[in-house]
C-alpha cells in the first residue's frame, strides 16, 4: 500500500490511543480534583476512627473540600491522630469547627465531615481540630443500650 | 541418560538462551539511533503492528466491558450497591484487565506475526543477504519492529481501557438501568489517576517491552526450517503468556499491595 | 588478492576444515569445488567474515578478516559481492526494490540516478524488463540473476557465487555460465565460485581447488586436473561412480549378512 496512507493511518491510531488516555485521565480519573490550588494540613484526635482510610474524603455541609492524609497512633494521648490536607480555597474554618467520624450511605466509606463553629479567628496550616466525635463502633452503642435500658427497668 | 543430567543440561540451555536474548536486546537499543535517522521503517511497522492490531483491540474491549457492567451488576445488586458499577468496571479495567488482555491479544496476533516474519527472513537468508550487503539486519529489520512493539502496545492497552469502561456504561446503564450519574460520579471520585492509571500504563509498557523482546528472538534464534519457525511462533506465545501473568503478579503486588 | 594460511575451523567435534591454505588470484575465476558437505559454503562464510575461524588468517585487500571490527568488516563487505544459492532476495520489495536497496542503504544518490544504476545492472543480466515483479513471481534462475545484478549494485571488486548451476535447467545453465565469464571479464572481477558441477565450472573457471575431509585434495587448472595423476581427483572430476570414495557404505559382505537374517 502506499507510503502516504500508512503514515496517515498510524497517525489516526496514535491519536485515537492518545485521545482514548485523556479520556481515562480525564472521565475515569480524579485527575481534575488534584489540580492543586494549593491545600493546607490540619489535624484531629480521635478517640477511635472505626473503618476511616486514608484517602476519605473531608466536607463540610456535604461539600468535599479536603481528603485525610495520615492515620497514627498517637503515644503521648492514647488516641488516633488524623491529618487532613484542605483546599486552600476553604481557608475559613473557625477555630472552633468540629469533625465527626461519619458514614456515607448503608454500606459506604467512613468520612469526615466538619461543622463549622462561631468564632472569628480561622484554622491555618498545621493546627488541631479540639472538637471531635469518634466512630459510632456497634459493640459499645449495644453495651450502652443494654445499660440504659437496664437502668430504667430500676 | 538419567534424569539429574536432563535437568542440568536444559538449566544450561535455557541459560545460554536468556544470555543470547540479553545480548541481542541490548544491540537492537543501538539501532535506536539508525531509526531517528530512518523513520520511514519505524512508521512501516507501526502500521503493520499498531494498525492492524487495532480492531481486535477494540471489539476485545468493548465485549469485555460489556460483560463486567453486566456481571457486576448482577452481583453488586444483592447488596444493593450497583451505583457502584463504574468503580467495579474501571478499576478491573484500568488496573488489570485492560494492561493484560490486550498484551495476551497482542501476543497472540502482533507477536506470533513477528516471530513468523523474522524466523522465514532467518530461513531464506535475506539476513545473512542484508549481512552481506553491509546492512545490519539488527537495525534494519529488527530494531523497528521492537520498537513499533513497545509504543504501540502501551497505546492500545489504554483503548482497551477506555473502550471497556464505555462498553461497560452501554451493559449497565443503558441495559440494566444503573444511573448513569451514579456510573461516573463514583467512578471519578475512586479512580486515582497516579495510583491507577499511571500504574496500569507502566504495566502496559512492561508487558510491550516483554512481547516484542521475546517475539523478535525466537523469530531471530529459530531454527530455519519450516517445523523450527512453527515452533519458534508457539513459543512466542506460551513464554509471551508466561511473562505477562508472571510480571503482572510482582507488579500487582508491589504497585497495589503498598496501601 | 585474497590469501587463506593454515585456516582452521570445526564445527563441534568434526574438523570442516584441516590446517588449509589457498591463494585467490585477482581478476580471475577461482572454482572450489568437492562433494557435498566439505564445507564449500562454509568456506566462503569465513571469506565474509559471517563466521570466525579457530585459528589462521584469511587475507582480503590485505585485512586480516577475522580481526576486523564490527564497522571495518561492514566498510569490507561492501566491496564484495554474495550470490547466495536461493538469491535471497527480500520477498516483500520489487526486483527494482531489490536492487535499489544497498545503493539507498549506502549512498545519497538521487532517485534519478539510483534508477539509472538499477536498469543498467538488471540489462547486465538481462532482466531490464521484469523490474516491477515480485520474487515470489520470478522462476528460480531470473530469481539467481537478480541476486547477481544486486550484488553488483554497488560495483565490488570481488563476487563469491554459492552453488550457483544447482538445479538449473540447461537454458538457464546457459545463461549463467556465460554470465558469469562475461562479467568477470569486463568488470575486471575476482570470481570464487563454490560448486559440485564440474562441467560448467571446469568450463569457466581458471583455476579450481578440490576440497575433501578438510584438505585441499587437489588443485590446479581444469585441463591439468582432468590430467591428474590422483585416483581420487579422476573419479570426481569424471564423476565415476565408485573409486577412492567407495560405493558401498563400510559394512561386512553381502553373504554374511543375509545368512545373519536367516539364522534368527
Amino acid at each position: 500500500m502506499q507510503y502516504r496512507s500508512l503514515e496517515i493511518l498510524v497517525g489516526f491510531f496514535v491519536s485515537i490511543a492518545i485521545a482514548a488516555l485523556f479520556f481515562l485521565a480525564l472521565q475515569v480519573s480524579n485527575f481534575n480534583a488534584l489540580k492543586d490550588n494549593g491545600s493546607y494540613t490540619i489535624k484531629a484526635h480521635f478517640d477511635n476512627v472505626g473503618g476511616l482510610k486514608i484517602k476519605a474524603l473531608v466536607s463540610i455541609a456535604g461539600v468535599p473540600i479536603g481528603r485525610v492524609t495520615k492515620i497514627n497512633f498517637d503515644t503521648q494521648n492514647y488516641d488516633a491522630l488524623v491529618t487532613m490536607r484542605i483546599d486552600s480555597r476553604y481557608n475559613t474554618l473557625p477555630t472552633d469547627t468540629s469533625a465527626s467520624i461519619l458514614t456515607s450511605g448503608l454500606l459506604g466509606d467512613k468520612y469526615i465531615g466538619l461543622t463549622a463553629g462561631g468564632l472569628d479567628e480561622f484554622l491555618k496550616n498545621g493546627d488541631t481540630i479540639d472538637l471531635t466525635q469518634s466512630a459510632l463502633v456497634l459493640e459499645r452503642l449495644i453495651s450502652q443500650f443494654l445499660f440504659n435500658s437496664s437502668d430504667k427497668s430500676e | 541418560m538419567n534424569i539429574f543430567q536432563l535437568l542440568g543440561q536444559s538449566t544450561l540451555k535455557s541459560l545460554a538462551k536468556l544470555g543470547r536474548s540479553s545480548l541481542f536486546f541490548i544491540s537492537i537499543l543501538s539501532g535506536l539511533g539508525y531509526i531517528l535517522k530512518h523513520p520511514n521503517l519505524l512508521i512501516k511497522q507501526l502500521y503493520s503492528v499498531g494498525v492492524l492490531t487495532f480492531w481486535l483491540i477494540c471489539i476485545a474491549g468493548l465485549f469485555v466491558g460489556m460483560v463486567l457492567g453486566l456481571q457486576g451488576v448482577y452481583t453488586l445488586s444483592t447488596f444493593g450497591a450497583d451505583s457502584s458499577l463504574g468503580i467495579m468496571v474501571a478499576a478491573s479495567l484500568v488496573r488489570e484487565l485492560g494492561p493484560v488482555v490486550s498484551a495476551l491479544l497482542f501476543a497472540g496476533r502482533a507477536g506470533s506475526a513477528l516471530t513468523a516474519e523474522v524466523g522465514l527472513m532467518k530461513a531464506t537468508e535475506q539476513l545473512s543477504g542484508m549481512e552481506m550487503m553491509a546492512i545490519d539486519p539488527l537495525k534494519y529489520i529488527i530494531a523497528p519492529r521492537f520498537f513499533a512493539g513497545f509504543i504501540s502496545l502501551p497505546l492500545l492497552a489504554a483503548l482497551f481501557s477506555a473502550i471497556g469502561v464505555i462498553g461497560g456504561y452501554l451493559a449497565g446503564v443503558e441495559l440494566l438501568n444503573v444511573d448513569a450519574g451514579a456510573y461516573w460520579s463514583q467512578m471519578q471520585s475512586s479512580i486515582d489517576f497516579y495510583d491507577d492509571i499511571i500504574n496500569g500504563i507502566i504495566k502496559s509498557i512492561i508487558f510491550a517491552w516483554l512481547v516484542s523482546w521475546i517475539a523478535l528472538f525466537e523469530g531471530y534464534d529459530a531454527l530455519p526450517t519450516s517445523a523450527g519457525i512453527s515452533r519458534a511462533t508457539t513459543r512466542t506465545v506460551v513464554n509471551s503468556a508466561f511473562a505477562i501473568l508472571l510480571f503482572d503478579f510482582l507488579l500487582t503486588a508491589l504497585m497495589f499491595g503498598a496501601n | 588478492m585474497i590469501s587463506i594460511r593454515n585456516l582452521t575451523f570445526s564445527h563441534g567435534n568434526r574438523k570442516i576444515f584441516d590446517n588449509i591454505s589457498l591463494d585467490i588470484m585477482p581478476h580471475k575465476i577461482t572454482a572450489i569445488m568437492g562433494p557435498s558437505g566439505t564445507g564449500k559454503t562454509t568456506l566462503l562464510k569465513l571469506i565474509s567474515g559471517q563466521i570466525k575461524p579457530d585459528s589462521g588468517s584469511i587475507l582480503v585487500d590485505q585485512q586480516n578478516v577475522p580481526a576486523l571490527s564490527r564497522s571495518k568488516l561492514f566498510t569490507l563487505r561492501k566491496k564484495m559481492g554474495m550470490l547466495f544459492q536461493s538469491g535471497a532476495l527480500l520477498t516483500d520489495m520489487s526486483v527494482y526494490d531489490n536492487i535499489a536497496f544497498p545503493i539507498r542503504a549506502h549512498t545519497h544518490l538521487p532517485e534519478s540516478m539510483i534508477r539509472t544504476v538499477v536498469l543498467m545492472k538488471l540489462n547486465a543480466v538481462g532482466l531490464r524488463g521484469a523490474r516491477d515483479l515480485m520474487p515470489n513471481e520470478l522462476s528460480g534462475g531470473m530469481a539467481r540473476r537478480v541476486a547477481m545484478a544486486r550484488a553488483l549494485a554497488l560495483d565490488p571488486n570481488m563476487i563469491m557465487y554459492d552453488e550457483p548451476f544447482t538445479g538449473q535447467d540447461p537454458i538457464s545453465l546457459g545463461v549463467l555460465v556465460k554470465l558469469i565469464q562475461t562479467l568477470n571479464h569486463t568488470l575486471g572481477l575476482t570470481s570464487i565460485i563454490v560448486s559440485h558441477d564440474v562441467q560448467e565450472t571446469a568450463e569457466i573457471a581458471d583455476y579450481i581447488y578440490l576440497l575433501s575431509a578438510g584438505k585441499i585434495a587437489g588443485q590446479g587448472t581444469p585441463e591439468a586436473l582432468n590430467t591428474s595423476e590422483s585416483a581420487w581427483v579422476q573419479q570426481f572430476m569424471q564423476a565415476k561412480a565408485d573409486g577412492p570414495v567407495p560405493f558401498h557404505y563400510p559394512t561386512n559382505d553381502l553373504t554374511t549378512d543375509l545368512l545373519a537374517n536367516k539364522k534368527q
